[in-house]
């Protein structure tokens, strides 16, 4: 047990230690990078979610609120500090995640997928419809923000991006993990397999479900402000359902069983994306599909079950 | 010697359709004694630990634990106050390993859902392991609970509850499934249990030697009443549950 996660902690200060280096080596990699662990920092809060055997295709509307949250700020505030930004939109995710939870933790399976798309696509609508607030479709730009007080320049400040994004990354990864092997942790895991006993040890299968899912919100809300930051812009696109389609796309690619399956599953599907879309142009999601119905097939528990089991397999031999 | 009574039950009534399962119910569960309720099949034995540990609400009549009205309160609830129950298929976490389906229940009871600290770590550890000895499943702790015999998994579920210190333990058919060879064996281990861990328990059964061999009283449910309880060699030998229930 000691053994095999700590190869796994190795394996995972090897690629956080790749995502270090690569772009110092290929600057243009740069923004890519922070994309991807800010995408898997959502892809953790969607993990957390699958432990109860919970699949929320809203997500993305906790994404929006962070993302939003720097666009508003750009636009009232004027020109605000990325540390700010982190601390408010994850305010605000925490707390619509908990809005939202309070009335979601009452239903299961397909039930609570659906209400959370159902959200989901309210705040898209409110995002693209009240236009004088929000600049609608066009969205909303959010200008380069000063960091912990100091302006950067364009291409200091994606270095400094990509160092917070990678610091904020390891941090979350650690603690979803501990949490996952934490009671809460366990008792989420327990929902997927036995409610009713669970409630006949005393426990709110709710509460367990609303603490895991504010906790996914507030994920959904760091990895909102770092996208919108890395793209400078915020748009309705970031609560639409094919956004927390691609959340559980990633979760369901990476592997569900362990915090390192989001940045596996995030690496691959931006790499694919970006370069399956500069080959291939519109038909890129093609590519993606066929990478899903093989990962399905062969690999059902992820790109991570699929690296366990090689390990497995030559451990035996 | 007037022992404390405990578990309460006064005029319960349930009926599912056409069917009654209960028609004015009156039971007492006394601290420290194992009550076994028979009778015969789809009677409501099962329905009466539904509707004890509040899955189900009677549309008649109380049930009172150490005095306080339960009737209308939830499974979890219920619990806290000491009713803990074993099911006649087990429920267990599946995905769990045996120990982790103990702590799990610990953590439950001591209401310790710290978020950073490992389940593992769990101050209770050392209890939820000599209770695992106690029902002499210390050699499965680390066995994922969805692998194991169905006799084996039947002890777990029972050390699930005990992990809750209840003070009531209601059990379902507790060797049902399991081969009769090994059902006096794990009567065996399971009565010792309860009697180290001073835990009053009724359970429902349908093996009349499980009956006469472990029970201290026996109460008849049939037709959806209580039609006599007392000492089992005494309600066994009566001619009217020999034909109703014992079928003979």
């Amino acid at each position: 047990m000691a053994g095999r996660s700590s190869a796994l902690t190795w394996t995972l200060a090897a690629v956080l230690f790749a995502a270090g280096v690569i772009p110092i080596l290929i600057p243009s990699m740069a923004t890519l990078v922070v994309l991807i662990l800010a995408k898997g920092i959502v892809v953790l809060g969607i993990i957390i979610l699958l432990q109860a055997g919970q699949v929320s295709f809203g997500h993305a509307m906790f994404f929006a609120a962070g993302a939003y949250t720097a666009g508003f700020w750009g636009k009232y505030l004027g020109v605000g500090d990325l540390v700010a930004y982190l601390v408010v939109g994850t305010v605000i995710a925490t707390v619509l995640g908990l809005l939202v939870g309070l009335f979601v933790v009452r239903y299961r399976e397909i039930f609570f997928g659906m209400l959370n798309l159902a959200f989901s696509m309210v705040l898209w609508s409110l995002l693209e419809k009240l236009f004088h607030l929000t600049n609608g479709a066009d969205g909303m730009r959010v200008p380069r923000p000063t960091v912990f007080g100091m302006v950067f320049s364009p291409e200091s400040f994606q270095y400094v991006l990509l160092y917070l994004t990678l610091a904020i990354a390891i941090v979350a990864t650690i603690a979803v993990q501990r949490f996952l092997e934490s009671p809460t942790g366990n008792m989420l895991r327990a929902i997927k397999s036995n409610e009713t006993r669970l409630e006949y040890l005393g426990v709110s299968a709710r509460r367990i479900l609303l603490i895991g899912y504010v906790i996914s919100a507030a994920l959904g809300g760091i990895g909102g402000v770092l996208v919108a930051v890395a793209q400078q812009i915020a748009t309705p696109e970031f609560a639409y359902w094919t956004k927390s389609g691609e959340f559980v796309f990633i979760a369901i690619l990476g592997g569900v069983g362990n915090a390192m399956g989001a940045f596996a599953g995030s690496a691959v599907f931006e790499l694919v994306r970006f370069y399956a879309s500069a080959q291939l142009a519109n038909s890129w999601q093609l590519i993606l599909g066929v990478v899903l119905i093989a990962i399905i097939l062969f690999a059902p528990n992820g790109l991570i079950g699929l690296w366990k089991r090689q390990r497995a397999a030559r451990d035996e031999s | 010697m007037t022992a404390t009574v405990l578990l309460e039950a006064r005029g319960l009534a349930i009926r599912f359709g056409g069917v009654i399962a209960a028609d004015g119910v009156d039971l007492d569960v006394l601290e420290g004694e194992k009550l076994a309720i028979i009778g015969p099949n789809g009677a409501g034995k099962t329905t009466f630990l539904n509707i004890a540990t509040g899955y189900l609400k009677p549309q008649a009549g109380t049930v009172r634990f150490l005095g306080k009205e339960i009737t209308a309160h939830r499974p979890r609830d219920i619990t806290r106050f000491g009713i803990a129950r074993a099911f006649q298929i087990p429920q267990l976490f599946l995905d769990h390993t045996v120990i982790e389906n103990l702590l799990i229940a610990a953590a439950g009871h001591s209401g310790r859902t710290t978020l950073m600290r490992s389940l593992h770590d769990l101050p209770e550890r050392a209890e939820m392991e000599n209770l695992l000895d106690l029902v002499s499943i210390r050699d499965v702790a680390d066995r994922r609970a969805g692998e194991l015999p169905e006799g084996k998994r039947k002890l777990v579920d029972i050390a699930v509850a005990l992990a809750l210190k209840p003070r009531l333990l209601l059990m379902d058919e507790p060797t049902s499934g399991v081969a009769s060879s090994e059902k006096f064996a794990i009567m065996d281990i399971l009565v010792a249990a309860l009697d180290k861990q001073r835990v009053t328990s009724v359970f429902v059964e349908h093996d009349m030697d499980m009956v006469t061999r472990y029970a201290d009283r026996v109460a008849v449910w049939s037709a959806g009443k209580i039609q006599m309880s007392g000492p089992p060699a005494e309600v066994l030998a009566d001619p009217v549950v020999r034909e109703q229930v014992i079928g003979i």
